[in-house]
Parts: structure tokens; C-alpha cells; sequence
């Protein structure tokens, strides 16, 4: 799902498949260097110089505050478990779609991608109708943690089944039924034959719905409530902090949610270096 | 969660079973047990919810939705959406197709850190997306004081709200055209350079036709994004009433009003959106198997 930039086309003498840089193509690099410092490189630049500013003390004092610590520790909390139970479920989702068959396949498809396709903030308000306060099953889950946690399942649930999905499709099924005839029962062919084919698709599913669930934002804020030191969570608090006027407590903030993020995608790339050089 | 051990004891076949057919009775059983989880999980958490959307803006009826619709404010929102979105995702085309040609065809120093710079902005929160935005380009910002004197605003303002929906939808196209140009080569390009076409007829004749169906997958998902987003744009725009409120701005300001009007334009606004999301869907499943051919 990232952009890999490893291989060039072949390589030969002239023109522009010896990759180097025509007059043309520098100009058109310089624009695209210009526009992505203006768009990505300066803003995350500001981010990071802002919080530093009161020095490393600073802005180690800022995350500690109480009510940074509590979003940070919620945030971190709610996005590790709901990756980790959509890790496994997303799986078995996948799993079900791929090697199962049963009317309605293609309707479950599409329903699920509606949380990629969806709004955040019209996520929030479809879970909201039906596990808040006007519940058809009696369940109001507004304001509490666990309300918190069914919006990051909501919205990470395709990150892990359409990263397994094409992975499970590709498979040799021969080996599988080899283990089989070999006396292998059902879950053993999983763990021994499947799991490991699968194990990088699921890692890097579960390591973007994390990323995706440590900054989440629109899907949180109606379900949760908003309540500080309980339901606030990172994004909440970072934005509370710049509209009162306090951007070093926004910053400090933010740089954490910033620094989490480089590190899942660095992680991601070595993962799939790892993966590329094995096969 | 299915119980592992237990698939476990259903599914170790008896020693008679060794050569015997694969579908044991212990086997149905497992896959009856992972559909019905598999099912219910995605019932549970997406379809029951967005039933409950639709029920809940047409309870009372058609005429309150129609109403809601006509409401002056939403359509200045939609109008808003869709400008704003058709802003980003031509800036976000143009800027796709030509870092894709750089990093496939071309080596230059910084080439991985210019593919990450276009990857981050999608892992990273809206929010601090947000933010990063008011300290480079609000009234205090970096370039914004500067940008101040000129007379030139950015943040609560419409450039603002097109700089945020640009960067978190910015590696969709550049995504989708990367894999398609790296195994297309350049046999074809070199081919036509021999013959003597220049640099813009190459691209139009040659390198376009190649990546259309990746670029049109990439240039919807981006729409779908752009006028999806809330996060960035809710911290950037200031979110005035028929001046600076996106459609998803106009969902989560009518619903914090309260009060059974305000509820129902929140609902109708949703639900609007929601139907736009799965044609979305549809027209993404629908282009999918195109880009391999």
C-alpha cells in the first residue's frame, strides 16, 4: 500500500531509461520538491520546531501534563486493541471471502468498504444511531471508553482483510491439501501452512489500521463525547489545545502523534524489503 | 472470537481419515462456525449502523428530508465540497502523474525521501495535518505573517480548506501510477524517441495510454477522500454557515445544534453522503480489474 521506488525499468545507454535527469525532467523535479516542501515538509517541520521551542524539557513536560498523558495513553490503548482485534478478525473475514461460498458475497464486498468510503464524521454519526442513546438494542455507549474503541474498529476493519485478501487468493492450494492427504488437521494446515504466508499481509494490515487509529479524529468525537481525562483522545486534545491559544501543548502533542507514524511506515518499509528479498 | 482449540479438536481427522476426502464432517462445521463469526462481526460493526442511518432519516417520512435538501446552507456546503474537491484532485492529477514519471524513470538524490514525503500525509492524523498548516500558514505562521502584509489569507479561509483535502489525499494518484509505469518500461518510449517524437508526444501517445486505467482508479479514490475529509478541514476552515462549511463540516455542526430540525439535516446530510460513498464503491470495484489488464 506505500509507494516502492525500488526496481527502474531496465537499464540503457541515452534518453531518459538510464534515469538520468533531463533539463525538462529537473525542472519538473524542482516544482514537485517546491510543492511538496510547501504541502508536506515545512508543515511537519513547524510541528516539530514548535514544540521544541521551550527545549527538550519543554516539551517533555507538555506530553506528561495529566491531561496529555491520559489522550496519549487512551489513544495508544484504544488503537493497539482494536489492530489487534481486527488483526484477527480482518483475517478471518478474509478468510471467509476468499475460501468460503455463500449468497451475498458480493453485497458483504462492498459493505466492506464503506468504512474507507465513509466520511469519518458520518461514521461517527452511523455508529452513534445505533449504539447511542437511541439504540434500538438498548446499548449507549456515548461517552465511554468502549464507544471509543467500536469507532476504531469501525473504521480499521478493511485495513487488514483487503491487505490478507489477494495474499489468500494467490496461494498455492496444492500444499494445503498435500498437508492434508498427510494426515494435517484443519487448523494445523492453517498455523503451519497458512499462517505463514499470510503473516507479512497481516503484520502491515494491522501496523496501518494502528497508524490509522492512533490519529483518528472525525469518527471519535460524537461517540466519545469528548469528556477530558476519560473519552478525549490524542486528536481531540491537540486541537483543543491550539483553539485556546496554547500551540506548544498542541505541538508537543502532535509531534508524538508524528513521530508514531514515521516510525509504523519505516517499520512498514523494512518489512517489506524483508519480504521482497526473501521471494 | 472462535474458540481455537476447539477447531482444533473439530478438525484433527480420525487416522482412518488419512487418505480420505478432504471435506470431513469436522471441517463444515469450522466453516460454518468462521462464516457465521466473519458475518456477524461485519454486520454488528457496518451494515446494522448504516441501516439504522437510513431508518433514522427517513422516520418521519419523505417531506422533512426533502426539506432538509433544499436547505440553503447545505447547498452552499455541497457547492463548497465539490469546488473544493475538484480543486484537490486536479492539483493532486497533475502533481501524480509527473512525481510517478520522476521516481520510476529517473534516479536523483533524495528519491526515497521524496516517495516518503508523498507516503506520510495519509498515516498521520487529520488533525496534525491540520495543525501544521495553522503554524506554517496561520496569521502567526511562518510564511502566514508574511503572507498577512500581502494581503493574502489562507487559514479560515477556501485556499486553506483546498491545502488540506490536497495533502491527506496527495499519494492516492502517485499510488495507483507507480506500479503500472515500472512494468510497462520503457522499450515503447525509447522505440518512439528512435523514431524522433518529443518529450509531450511520448506522453500523450505512449506513457497516458498506459496508465489511464490506474490514473482513473486513483483519481476517484482521491474524490472519494476529498470530499470525505473532516479532520484537517474542521481545523482550518473556521466552519462558517454557508461561507467556509464543507458537506462533513455541515453533518457535525448540525448535529451539535440538537434540536429535532438541526437532527434531521444531519441525518439527511449523512445519509447523502453515505450514497455517495458506496457509488464511490462501486465505481472503484468496478475500475479495479481494469488497471490489470
Amino acid at each position: 500500500m506505500t509507494v516502492t521506488v525500488d526496481r527502474l525499468p531496465r537499464r540503457r545507454a541515452g534518453g531518459a531509461a538510464d534515469g538520468r535527469m533531463t533539463p525538462a525532467s529537473a525542472l519538473g523535479l524542482g516544482v514537485g520538491v517546491l510543492w511538496l516542501s510547501l504541502l508536506v515538509g515545512l508543515p511537519v517541520a513547524a510541528v516539530a520546531v514548535t514544540s521544541l521551542e521551550e527545549g527538550v524539557g519543554g516539551f517533555w513536560q507538555e506530553v506528561i501534563s495529566q491531561e496529555a498523558q491520559a489522550a496519549l495513553r487512551l489513544s495508544v490503548g484504544a488503537a493497539l486493541f482494536a489492530a489487534a482485534v481486527n488483526a484477527v478478525l480482518g483475517t478471518l473475514v478474509a478468510w471467509v471471502l476468499v475460501r468460503d461460498r455463500f449468497p451475498g458475497k458480493r453485497l458483504v464486498e462492498v459493505i466492506i468498504d464503506i468504512p474507507f468510503a465513509l466520511p469519518t464524521i458520518v461514521a461517527g454519526l452511523v455508529l452513534i444511531s445505533l449504539y447511542g442513546p437511541q439504540s434500538p438494542f438498548g446499548i449507549d455507549l456515548v461517552g465511554t471508553r468502549r464507544g471509543v474503541v467500536l469507532a476504531l474498529l469501525f473504521v480499521t476493519l478493511p485495513f487488514v482483510v483487503r491487505s490478507v485478501q489477494p495474499v489468500l487468493l494467490e496461494m498455492d492450494r496444492d500444499v494445503e491439501e498435500a498437508a492434508a492427504s498427510l494426515g494435517a488437521g484443519g487448523f494445523t494446515v492453517f498455523r503451519r501452512i497458512v499462517l505463514p504466508t499470510i503473516a507479512p499481509a497481516v503484520l502491515s494490515g494491522t501496523a496501518l489500521a494502528f497508524a490509522r487509529a492512533l490519529g483518528e479524529y472525525g469518527s471519535v468525537i460524537l461517540i466519545s463525547a469528548n469528556l477530558t481525562g476519560r473519552t478525549e483522545v490524542s486528536s481531540a486534545y491537540v486541537l483543543k489545545r491550539i483553539e485556546q491559544g496554547d500551540t506548544a501543548g498542541a505541538a508537543a502533542v502532535a509531534t508524538v502523534l508524528l513521530a508514531v507514524a514515521v516510525l509504523v511506515l519505516v517499520t512498514l518499509d523494512l518489512l517489506q524489503r524483508t519480504v521482497t528479498r526473501r521471494a | 472470537m472462535p474458540d481455537l482449540e476447539t477447531l482444533r479438536a473439530d478438525a484433527v481427522p480420525s487416522r482412518t481419515d488419512r487418505a480420505g476426502s478432504p471435506r470431513r464432517p469436522g471441517g463444515r462445521r469450522t466453516r460454518l462456525l468462521t462464516r457465521c463469526v466473519a458475518l456477524g462481526y461485519v454486520l454488528a460493526l457496518v451494515a446494522l449502523p448504516v441501516i439504522s442511518v437510513v431508518h433514522h432519516t427517513f422516520g418521519n417520512g419523505p417531506g422533512p428530508v426533502l426539506d432538509a435538501l433544499a436547505d440553503p446552507d447545505f447547498l452552499a456546503a455541497v457547492r463548497l465540497g465539490v469546488v473544493v474537491s475538484a480543486v484537490s484532485v486536479a492539483l493532486n492529477t497533475v502533481f501524480g502523474v509527473g512525481a510517478a514519471v520522476l521516481l520510476v524513470r529517473y534516479r536523483f538524490p533524495g528519491r526515497r525521501l521524496f516517495g516518503a514525503l508523498i507516503d506520510l500525509p495519509v498515516s498521520i492524523s487529520p488533525v496534525v495535518v491540520g495543525i501544521a498548516l495553522i503554524l506554517v500558514y496561520g496569521r502567526q505562521g511562518w510564511l502566514g505573517q508574511h503572507l498577512e502584509g500581502w494581503g493574502v489569507r489562507i487559514i479560515f479561509a477556501t485556499p486553506g480548506i483546498v491545502l488540506a483535502t490536497v495533502i491527506v489525499s496527495l499519494p492516492l494518484v502517485v499510488r495507483e501510477v507507480v506500479p503500472v509505469l515500472q512494468e510497462a518500461g520503457t522499450e515503447q518510449d525509447q522505440a518512439a524517441q528512435s523514431l524522433g517524437a518529443g518529450a509531450l508526444q511520448r506522453f500523450w501517445r505512449i506513457t497516458l495510454p498506459t496508465i489511464k486505467w490506474a490514473l482513473a482508479y486513483g483519481v476517484v479514490l482521491s474524490l472519494a477522500r476529498c470530499l470525505g475529509e473532516f479532520g484537517a478541514v474542521r481545523v482550518v476552515s473556521g466552519s462558517v454557515a454557508g461561507e467556509s462549511q464543507t458537506p462533513t463540516l455541515f453533518v457535525n455542526d448540525s448535529y451539535q445544534e440538537f434540536g429535532a430540525v438541526a437532527e434531521q439535516s444531519a441525518f439527511t446530510a449523512a445519509f447523502v453522503l453515505m450514497l455517495v460513498a458506496v457509488l464511490f464503491i462501486v465505481l472503484i470495484a468496478w475500475l479495479r480489474p481494469k488497471e490489470h489488464s
